[in-house]
């Protein structure tokens, strides 16, 4: 099924009927409904409030789901505007945070969305097109559909949690002129989108092609067309269906009642099929009164078992009477277990359970396997089940004969998506199970790891054992595949590479035996030391931390982007201010104090190639995987189409000077998006040389970097102590002079903090050889020495007698020319009157051009090649004092 | 020393020797470690003491080990392992991972290496090896799922280190220092190194990661210990099967060592190098004129051994050359001294060595033009002479420039050994006018 963009078509947009009425405050005409038409064509659809509209989004495959609240257009009249409520899909939700859903959800799933941080005024020339959303009960299952044209409504997000959609909030949000989907079973038969099936049929199509397609999909779905035809070929079927046919005509609420309704009016077919579940609630009702001794209010949660033969059986008609009894006692014991559970269908949103169920999914997703595979024995229980499911059974299987009949090609393929749902559903029902259900796992491995891993992991884990089942179980493996890719896609054909490996990431072994704790103060004190400790709070970095914050916090309530421009030498702490920085503001938005935003980061030096931060961020941003140049179209797309719904984005790139090309244009693109009207990105740029925008960066890179900067200042010797102090924390292991020392000294060659805390750390190791309690003043000193001591005049004083004549040799030589550089032979001359002088045997060229190397390896000498001998020049690594200063001292 | 055969009852001669052979080839050519480390303890303890924080508190740590070639880094490293090896609480948690600069010539190669000495690669079947980007992500991925206290810590031992530094951009220099520096999976990276001036090659930001250690392995050798050490090193251990020859053998060594032309021996090579390999090739040398009708090392061997490993290469080349290139050898060595270091043609070469056979041609003929020509070529095969810099391959072969590569003292040192050579070319050699 394809979408008609404007990049195809061009859709003309007229109000529908005069202004209903004119806003005095905000200058806007109110309009009841608006025409959509496509040039060239005569058909027009028409969109009034309370309608579900699809509304062109980044994604062209998925359009953005809503309800039209209001129309209206500005003074002029020039601007089209509607108020929407909008609604997420499965792709919208950040696939970090559909865990918390504890389930796999559906791919026409649509969350109604209660966050705030997306406007919900759109242009009304991005509508595409109506679209049918249903509300569906916390517990009941997915109707099985061929049609895309059909969302689904269970929970509503609020970009943290999923909740049970309110029905009162959906009623209360209702205009007064049109209903929405009904919300059973309370909510009276509603009219949802009025023009359902005939706008559909005359929605101006440019394609034939596509306009097949679309008048095709209704009739293969449940829908009013193919109810009609389930009519006529009613006659067709078997003896069971009188006794349908004959309960039909019992009451009047019965199906058959309703199929002349829907014939007869064929504007409703939503309203109908929500009386169809009613019907199906009440009987189920009954059922679970005499089933379950210990009925609860939930009824809802109830359906959920009901439904699920009853979808699973309408494939088999024709097999009744071969089923096996067993499978029957399981499905009540879970049915019970259901009851048990909190009512209204919450249990699935409260997270202990959430948690719970996910970390049972992976063992019991076998249990699922062979529920599978005796599809047919579930249907036993149906036989077992109430007179009145039994019933609305036969009216199902109705229905699903007249449309496998002329499409019996399709049917592999609708059963495979059964049995998806099937999955899903289980999935479900086992997260209330007992543990006893764990005997169900499979093997020992998985339900090692299985509880090695935490929460977090469960994802991924998922996705390994995934891997491994799909041998033993390739069924299961596919379906999930499946539902994965349809949950990013849901509109693809088919899946794809399956992305089997896609979080498999393994880790360095678990140690044998527990790391040791420090044992004394020392210990500690060195443990608290490491530059990789993470302190409580960054001192000495307040006045930064609060620009960045105010910064970041502003573009972020503001729902806009810019750019800032971090820089300072090596240790200065910029990475950690800007990562404590998000820390605090996750924390902020996680008290609502500002919306929510999604952080991530990048790092010039762990990539290997500038193109690859392009990569790196869709993967961090979606998860999904891609090369660099289809990850920079996606991120082009993403950042520059209006997606009113979209978060802000923070991005941290470190190591911006990495990202360097010769054309630049991977940090053209990284300050550019920012610079976009819908991107909603917050750059922020760390590198080291302060003028890197003057140097390095051509001009229109540089402009959009802004002037937004600020540098980091070499720590002072007294910012050094304070860090040291504060790392401590009053753990008494170091001499106050001591610790100045240190830090004067670092605070003199680099400011760098590392290098002061590495420091500290060595004179912890010298103090606790020497056996003292308190580092003082001598190990500082030994340790400042090993660190900072050049190494020359020592390794001069080390090497062997020719190696230090041949130093003096060159020296002369260098005097003899007045040059810096003299050639090995020159030298050589020189070398063997010393060797003379000292009384020594004068060195052959061979002995003398080893010296020579030797000295050259250790780059006390530079060397040329040494393929030209003797004619090699030589020059000097160190100062002539310094070699004579070591070599007088001997 | 044929007393000394006839009194040996326990084990025949031969055997004996054999034996000797086995031991000492063992220590000089295997690098079999010294059993304690001599000279160097201090820097044994202290990277015992930091790689056993690394596996026992799971710290974090980054060394470089910096010494000249033979100064024993690799012995030091090895033996400390060693050493942490005995004990169960290191050895098994400790990973190692050996990298060589020689060998993995870039990232991407050594990435791969790490990967599978780390035994990461069957985790996820073949996709590890696609790209490097891949790999790269990969592998930090699996450092930063560990963290201090649960996962075991990974000993990277990164041999010729400043090779690595001339990899691009430093990526595995700077992600491995900065997993050092972060909480992640805990890490010791060891360096080994002859470069002084390694910390200058570490591009700043990886510098400021790095934590600075080094630990410098300068030998201080007196000749004293020296002696002493060559004792050690022929000495037979007290373990030899006949005990007997072990002693005879060992007082040998003793007088070996105390002898005056032995002993001058030693001094020149300890004045030329104190490394522990160029004292193994000596060794080495005196061991294989060893033998059962020669049962001892003797100071007339120590002088042939060292004089073979002192021997000139390139002196030792011209013996084999033919008068007529010896001749022409010599020309260039006059026209050396007259233009002091110009380089040369073949013309120039030809006149000069025609000047020669014009004022002694007693015993040379002159040669055609070819023939010289010939000879000439035969020399810049050998490379004892080469095209100076900058002359390029158009000019015509007897006009290229050349020089020399030779040095005068190695060529009057060849024309004193050389056989029969006519004594007018050695006057004329001596002086340009003879």
């Amino acid at each position: 099924m394809k979408y008609f963009t404007r990049l195809r078509v061009r859709r003309i947009y007229e109000w529908r009927g005069a202004a209903l009425g004119f806003n005095r405050k905000l200058q806007t005409y109110e309009y009841g409904s608006l025409s959509i038409r496509v040039e060239g064509l005569p058909h027009s659809t028409v969109i009034s409030a309370g309608q579900h509209i699809l509304i062109e989004g980044d994604d062209d495959d998925n359009p953005y789901v809503a309800r039209v609240v209001r129309l209206f257009a500005d003074e002029s009249g020039a601007q089209k505007k509607a108020v929407v409520q909008w609604y997420v899909r499965v792709s919208e939700v950040p696939p970090g945070k559909l865990k918390l859903l504890g389930r796999n959800p559906h791919p026409q799933e649509v969350f109604f969305y209660e966050g705030r941080s997306c406007e919900d005024e759109v242009n009304a020339e991005s509508v595409l097109r109506p679209v049918q959303v249903r509300h569906l009960d916390a517990a009941a299952p997915f109707p099985v559909s061929e049609d895309g044209d059909i969302f689904y409504v269970k929970l509503s997000w609020d970009s943290r949690t999923f909740r049970p959609v309110d029905p009162s909030l959906l009623d209360a949000s209702r205009p007064p002129c049109r209903s929405l989907p009904l919300s059973p079973p309370s909510s009276p038969p509603a009219a949802a989108p009025a023009p359902g099936g005939p706008a559909r049929r005359a929605l101006p199509t440019p394609d034939p092609a596509v306009m097949r397609g679309a008048m095709a999909t209704p009739a293969s779905s449940r829908k009013p067309g193919a109810e009609a035809e389930s009519l006529h070929s009613l006659t067709k079927l078997s003896a069971s269906k009188c006794l349908s046919a004959k309960r039909r005509s019992a009451t009047c609420r019965t199906p058959g009642v309703r199929k002349k309704l829907q014939l007869s009016s064929p504007d409703d077919p939503a309203a109908l099929r929500d009386d169809v579940l009613q019907q199906l609630l009440e009987a189920e009702l009954e059922k679970g009164r005499r089933s379950a001794a210990a009925a609860s209010p939930s009824e809802p949660l109830r359906i959920t078992h009901s439904l699920t033969p009853l979808r699973r059986t309408s494939r088999t008609p024709g097999r009744h009477d071969d089923f096996p009894l067993t499978p029957c006692s399981v499905r009540r014991r879970e049915s019970q277990s259901e009851t048990d559970s909190p009512p209204a269908g919450d249990d699935l949103s409260s997270p202990q359970l959430e948690s719970s169920s996910s970390r049972r999914r992976v063992a019991l997703r076998r249990n699922h396997a062979t529920f599978r595979e005796t599809t047919s024995t579930k249907r036993k229980e149906v036989q077992t089940g109430t007179e009145p499911v039994l019933e609305v059974l036969d009216e199902e299987e109705e229905k699903n004969c007249a449309l496998r009949i002329p499409r019996r090609q399709s049917a592999l393929k609708v059963s495979s998506r059964i049995r998806k749902q099937l999955n899903l559903l289980d999935d479900r029902l086992s997260s209330d199970e007992d543990e006893e259900e764990e005997e169900f796992v499979p093997s020992r491995k998985e339900l090692q790891s299985d509880e090695e891993e935490d929460d977090e992991g469960d994802e991924e884990e998922d996705e390994e054992l995934k891997v491994k089942k799909s041998r033993r179980s390739s069924s299961s493996a596919a379906s999930r595949t499946k539902q994965k890719t349809s949950a990013r896609t849901p509109r693809k054909a088919g899946p794809k590479t399956p992305r089997t490996h896609h979080h498999a990431t393994p880790s360095i072994p678990n140690r044998a035996q527990p790391a040791r704790r420090p044992g004394n103060i020392l210990e500690e004190a060195r443990a608290r030391l490491h530059v990789s400790a993470v302190p409580e709070s960054l001192p000495c970095r307040e006045q930064e931390f609060q620009d960045i914050y105010s910064f970041v916090e502003s573009k972020v309530l503001d729902g806009t982007g810019g750019c800032m421009y971090v820089s300072g030498v090596p240790g200065t702490g910029k990475t950690a201010t800007v990562q404590e920085v998000m820390r605090c503001l996750q924390h902020a938005a996680e008290q609502d104090e500002i919306p929510p935003f999604v952080f991530i980061q990048i790092n010039g030096m762990k990539m290997t190639d500038p193109h690859q931060a392009y990569a790196q961020i869709l993967q961090k941003l979606t998860g999904q995987k891609a090369t660099a140049d289809h990850a920079a179209a996606l991120l082009e797309k993403r950042f520059s189409h209006p997606a009113p719904r979209k978060e802000t984005t923070v991005l941290l790139v470190d190591e911006l000077d990495l990202l360097w090309t010769r054309k630049q244009n991977v940090m053209y693109n990284l300050f550019d998006w920012p610079t976009r009207r819908h991107a909603r990105l917050v750059v922020l740029a760390i590198a080291n040389t302060m003028d890197l925008p003057e140097r390095i960066l051509i001009n229109r890179v540089a402009s959009r970097l802004g002037l937004t900067r600020m540098s980091f200042q070499p720590y002072s010797f007294k910012q050094l102590q304070q860090i040291v102090t504060s790392r401590l924390n009053k753990l008494k292991a170091f001499e106050d002079d001591a610790l100045q020392i240190v830090s004067r000294k670092v605070a003199a060659l680099s400011g760098d903090a590392r290098r002061c805390l590495d420091i500290c750390r060595r004179a912890t190791e010298i103090c606790e050889r020497s056996a003292a309690q308190l580092v003082g003043m001598s190990h500082v000193m030994q340790a400042l020495d090993e660190m900072f001591s050049s190494p020359y005049i020592a390794a001069i004083r080390s090497a062997s007698t020719q190696e230090q004549l041949f130093l003096r040799a060159v020296i002369a030589e260098f005097r003899r020319l007045g040059l810096e550089e003299a050639t090995f032979q020159q030298v050589l001359v020189q070398h063997q009157a010393l060797c003379r002088v000292e009384g020594l045997q004068p060195v052959g060229v061979s002995e003398g051009l080893a010296a020579c190397r030797r000295l050259g390896a250790c780059r006390l000498l530079l060397l040329e090649p040494s393929r030209l001998g003797v004619l090699q020049r030589v020059r000097l690594n160190v100062s002539q004092d310094d070699v004579l200063f070591a070599l007088k001292a001997d | 020393m044929s007393k000394r055969k006839a009194k040996d009852a326990h084990l025949p001669i031969g055997e004996c020797i054999n034996q000797v052979h086995q031991i000492l080839r063992k220590r000089f050519c295997h690098q079999q470690l010294p059993d304690k480390p001599e000279g160097v303890e201090a820097q044994h303890k202290h990277l015992a003491e930091l790689l056993k924080r690394t596996a026992v508190h799971g710290e974090s740590n980054s060394v470089l080990i910096v010494g000249p070639r033979g100064s024993g880094k690799t012995m030091l490293l090895r033996s400390v392992l060693r050493e942490l090896s005995q004990e169960t609480e290191v050895q098994k948690n400790l990973l190692q991972v050996h990298l060589n600069g020689l060998l993995q010539t870039d990232d991407r190669i050594a990435l791969k290496e790490i990967t599978r000495q780390l035994q990461l690669e069957n985790v996820v079947g073949d996709r590890v090896f696609g790209s490097f980007a891949e790999n790269l992500t990969f592998l930090l991925d699996a450092l930063k799922k560990g963290d201090r206290s649960s996962s075991r810590p990974v000993l990277f031992v990164l041999d010729e280190f400043d090779l690595f530094a001339c990899h691009k951009n430093q990526t595995l220099l700077y992600n491995l220092f900065d997993v050092a520096q972060s909480a992640q999976a805990p890490v010791a990276v060891v360096g080994l190194t002859c470069r002084l001036d390694v910390l200058e090659l570490l591009e700043k930001r990886v510098k400021s990661r790095f934590s600075h250690r080094q630990i410098h392995l300068l030998s201080k050798l007196t000749f004293p210990q020296y002696l002493e050490r060559v004792r050690d090193q022929l000495s037979l251990p007290d373990d030899f099967l006949d005990g007997k020859f072990a002693q005879e053998w060992n007082a040998a060594v003793t007088t070996l060592c105390e002898d005056r032309s032995a002993e001058e021996v030693l001094q020149r090579h300890f004045n030329s190098s104190t490394d522990f390999r160029s004292l193994h090739t000596l060794l080495m040398l005196c061991l294989s004129r060893v033998s059962v009708a020669r049962p001892s090392i003797t100071p007339a061997d120590l002088l042939d051994a060292s004089r073979l490993c002192l021997a000139d290469a390139n002196a030792n080349m011209l013996h084999g050359l033919s008068i007529l290139e010896l001749c022409l050898i010599i020309a260039m060595k006059h026209l050396n001294d007259v233009y002091e270091g110009e380089p040369f043609n073949l013309q120039m070469v030809h006149n000069e060595f025609k000047k020669f056979l014009q004022r002694k041609s007693n015993s040379m003929y002159n040669f055609e033009q070819p023939v010289i020509m010939k000879a000439f070529e035969h020399l810049q095969q050998l490379e004892l002479i080469r095209p100076a810099d900058g002359a390029s391959a158009k000019t015509q072969r007897e006009f290229q420039l050349m020089r020399l590569m030779l040095d005068h003292g190695q060529i009057m040192e060849a024309l004193q050994k050389y056989p029969q050579c006519p004594t007018d070319v050695k006057q004329w050699a001596m002086s340009a006018f003879a």
